[in-house]
């Protein structure tokens, strides 16, 4: 095992349409860690991850996943790396034209020669990890918010990745089904000797469960540490975001004219 | 959906289009009873071949024997070249007689062959010597009149 | 004064660049499909899927329209025909204009509403839901894995389907003419074999119904492929897709009419 960290980002920058999204982003990630990227909605948070996947190239700077170069890669290289890896989507991303043990088997079908019976029993793995081997009949439509979620973190883990992205893993989930989540990102993490990349807004469960922390904000680190140096973080961005204050640098007022102009106040007056 | 059930109705569904298909080419169309392969060409001299087009039927004794294939004009002769596609179970001997008929009052315009009495009969290639034109509409109208007015001088004459 | 005319013409080179630029776009997205071919064609039970969702689901609406609109030509055909005591002509005119015209186009247009919708939303639906790009992260091309065989099994059930719909409205025709009122049934059917020709007209119409074919899936796909990820994306894609097949089928029609029947009567 190399000591080297499985994700390296040096001086990332990335724009859309020539509005600036990433801004100098670095960061290193350590194999077997769960690493959790935090921040408000809209910061480019997501983009991060299609960086990582090289679903998108940067516009300057440079993601290392493996000691590999994503954006100068092959196609044929990605999507040798793209194996080694896997994304768990917002909402899941079911193929919802395929039963849950399909969407678990796809992967395997598509990529290995496996005999149905070796993958039978490797979906059923895969779908006890994550509690669900009884629901292996149902079509995504019949799942629950929070068992599309298993099924896609089942689905995801189907070929032992080294490195799985989650892109907001507890968006819109009940507080039980948010736990069980929470928990299995932690526990498969650790099980599988795999690297856990995280992005998130819901401060409370993620600090539960992560090794380290980055805040992104405006498009650069605001913050960075492990769950109990954030905690104690006298950043007011990390305040502001751990006890969720309405105002502080992340400020409630979109910038506007001055509130008297707009109401057409000040003319009135004079 | 189970996969044998759909494979059956996918199986359905291709041979019942195959099935269509074979219906339209068999019971529509000309298909069963005439093909091209088994076929030889004769060409004929026409002077005037009025509405013929490619593709008219070639008769003779009002049964369908062929068709035209191709309608050129020769700038040697001045006229139109004819090229039909003879059936092979059809032959005609070498004085036979072609000429460009209507079928009907106003119906479409083919190729009628009379056939002759010669011992040899034609090979592919081969040119019908003996052929007559179309009827023009207008050349009758003006054989008409022009017989009319030659009957009214003979009455004229009558008078005198 | 001239500064609208200098507007005006910044648009116009704005509409040409647009639409050069939307163009090779969609010839770039049909070349990558049939390089990615192979490997629907290596599995071809994908394509049966496929097949099974845009041909067999749209068999029933192209058998009952072709009966109906046989029957229609059969009953028009013979009010105008028996006014020339030319009725057992009507079997001719039932088979010509279905095999030649109708079949093709009347089948196309159903084809586009029924299957191509139906392809552009689920493509859409499968992209508005990042089915695509998970699929795409897991290293399987949605190109190869999604698009490709749908496109295949659109081009093959095409020329089956109007060959489908051209025979039931021969036999509707038949049905009113010789059934109904009383055409003679031999001369319905030798009136018929006697001008329908198999290379001109039946293997003409089939090459119609191919193009066709292709001109539908095509635009079919490329709509669900591209559509906007979102709801009014989709449903904005599904109408384009009928709109410009059902555009793109008949001006190809008389394109390709003019092709084929030029000299021939």
């Amino acid at each position: 095992m190399t000591t080297n960290p499985l994700v390296e980002i040096k001086d990332l920058n990335f724009s859309y349409d020539e509005r600036a999204i990433l801004k100098g982003i670095n960061m290193t990630m350590p194999r077997g860690k769960v690493i959790a990227i935090m921040g408000g909605s809209g910061c480019g948070k997501t983009t991060l991850l299609r960086l990582i996947g090289g679903v998108v190239a940067p516009s300057s700077g440079y993601v290392k996943v493996d000691n590999q170069i994503v954006h100068e890669l092959s196609r044929n290289k990605l999507f040798s790396l793209r194996r080694k890896m896997s994304m768990l989507f917002q909402f899941g991303a079911l193929f919802t034209d395929l039963s849950v043990f399909d969407n678990v088997a796809f992967q395997m079908r598509e990529h290995t020669d496996l005999p149905e019976s070796v993958i039978r029993d490797l979906v059923f793995m895969k779908l006890h990890a994550v509690g669900l081997r009884g629901a292996h009949n149902l079509m995504p439509a019949e799942l629950s918010g929070g068992m599309a979620r298993r099924v896609a973190l089942a689905r995801s883990i189907a070929l032992d990745p080294m490195l799985v992205m989650y892109d907001e893993p507890f968006a819109g989930l009940d507080p039980i089904s948010l736990s069980v989540i929470g928990n299995l990102i932690r526990r498969l993490t650790d099980a599988l000797g795999m690297t856990s990349i995280l992005v998130t807004h819901d401060v409370h469960q993620s600090l539960k469960i992560v090794d380290y922390v980055y805040f992104i904000s405006e498009g650069v680190i605001a913050a960075e540490g492990t769950p109990s140096e954030v905690r104690e973080s006298v950043s007011p961005f990390v305040h502001q975001f751990i006890h969720s204050e309405v105002d502080g640098p992340v400020p409630f007022h979109y910038p506007a004219e001055k509130y008297a102009t707009d109401l057409n106040l000040e003319n009135r007056i004079a | 959906m189970q996969r044998a059930k759909m494979d059956l109705w996918v199986g359905l569904f291709v041979i019942a289009g195959i099935g269509a298909l074979l219906i339209l080419a068999l019971q529509v169309g000309n298909l069963g009873t005439y093909s091209e392969d088994k076929s030889y060409t004769l060409v004929g001299n026409f002077e005037n071949i009025g509405g013929l087009k490619i593709r008219s039927p070639v008769k003779s004794a009002g049964v369908v024997v062929g068709r035209v294939m191709d309608i050129q004009f020769s700038a040697k002769t001045f006229d139109a070249v004819v090229t039909m596609n003879i059936d092979d179970r059809y032959q005609f001997p070498k004085d036979t007689f072609a000429s460009i008929l209507t079928s009907g009052l106003l119906g479409a315009q083919y190729v009628g062959l009379a056939a002759g009495g010669d011992e040899g009969m034609l090979k592919s290639g081969d040119k019908i010597m003996k052929t007559n034109s179309a009827l023009v509409l207008e050349e009758m109208i003006g054989q008409f009149l022009f017989d009319k007015a030659s009957e009214d001088d003979e009455g004229d004459s009558d008078k005198f | 004064m001239p500064r609208r005319i200098v507007i005006g013409i910044r648009g116009i080179g704005h509409r040409v660049i647009d639409s050069v630029w939307r163009l090779g776009y969609a010839a770039r997205f049909f070349s990558l499909i049939l390089l990615k071919s192979g490997t629907s064609m290596r599995r071809f039970g994908l394509i049966i899927r496929e097949l099974y969702f845009t041909g067999v689901l749209t068999m029933v609406i192209i058998l009952v329209s072709g009966l109906f609109v046989g029957m229609v030509l059969g009953l028009q055909g013979y009010e105008t025909l028996q006014k020339f005591g030319a009725e057992t002509a009507v079997g001719t005119l039932v088979a010509l204009s279905l095999v030649r015209e109708l079949g093709p186009v009347v089948a196309g247009l159903l084809f586009a509403s029924r299957a191509g919708s139906a392809i552009t939303a689920e493509i859409g639906l499968m992209k508005a839901t990042e089915q695509l790009e998970a699929m795409g992260m897991m290293a399987v091309d949605p190109i190869a894995r999604v698009v490709a065989p749908r496109f295949w099994a659109g081009v093959i059930s095409m020329p089956l389907l109007a060959a489908m719909f051209s025979a039931m409205g021969v036999f509707g025709g038949y049905l009113v003419a010789v059934v109904l009122i009383g055409v003679d049934e031999g001369s319905f059917w030798s009136q018929m074999q006697s001008v329908v020709d198999f290379r001109f007209d039946i293997v003409n119409g089939i090459i119609k119904t191919c193009v066709f074919g292709v001109a539908i899936t095509a635009i079919a796909v490329f709509e669900g492929y591209n559509a906007p990820p979102t709801a009014e994306g989709v449903s904005g894609a599904t109408t384009r897709t009928v709109v410009t097949s059902a555009l793109v089928i008949l001006g190809l029609d008389f394109v390709l009419t003019s092709f084929m029947f030029r000299g021939v009567g």
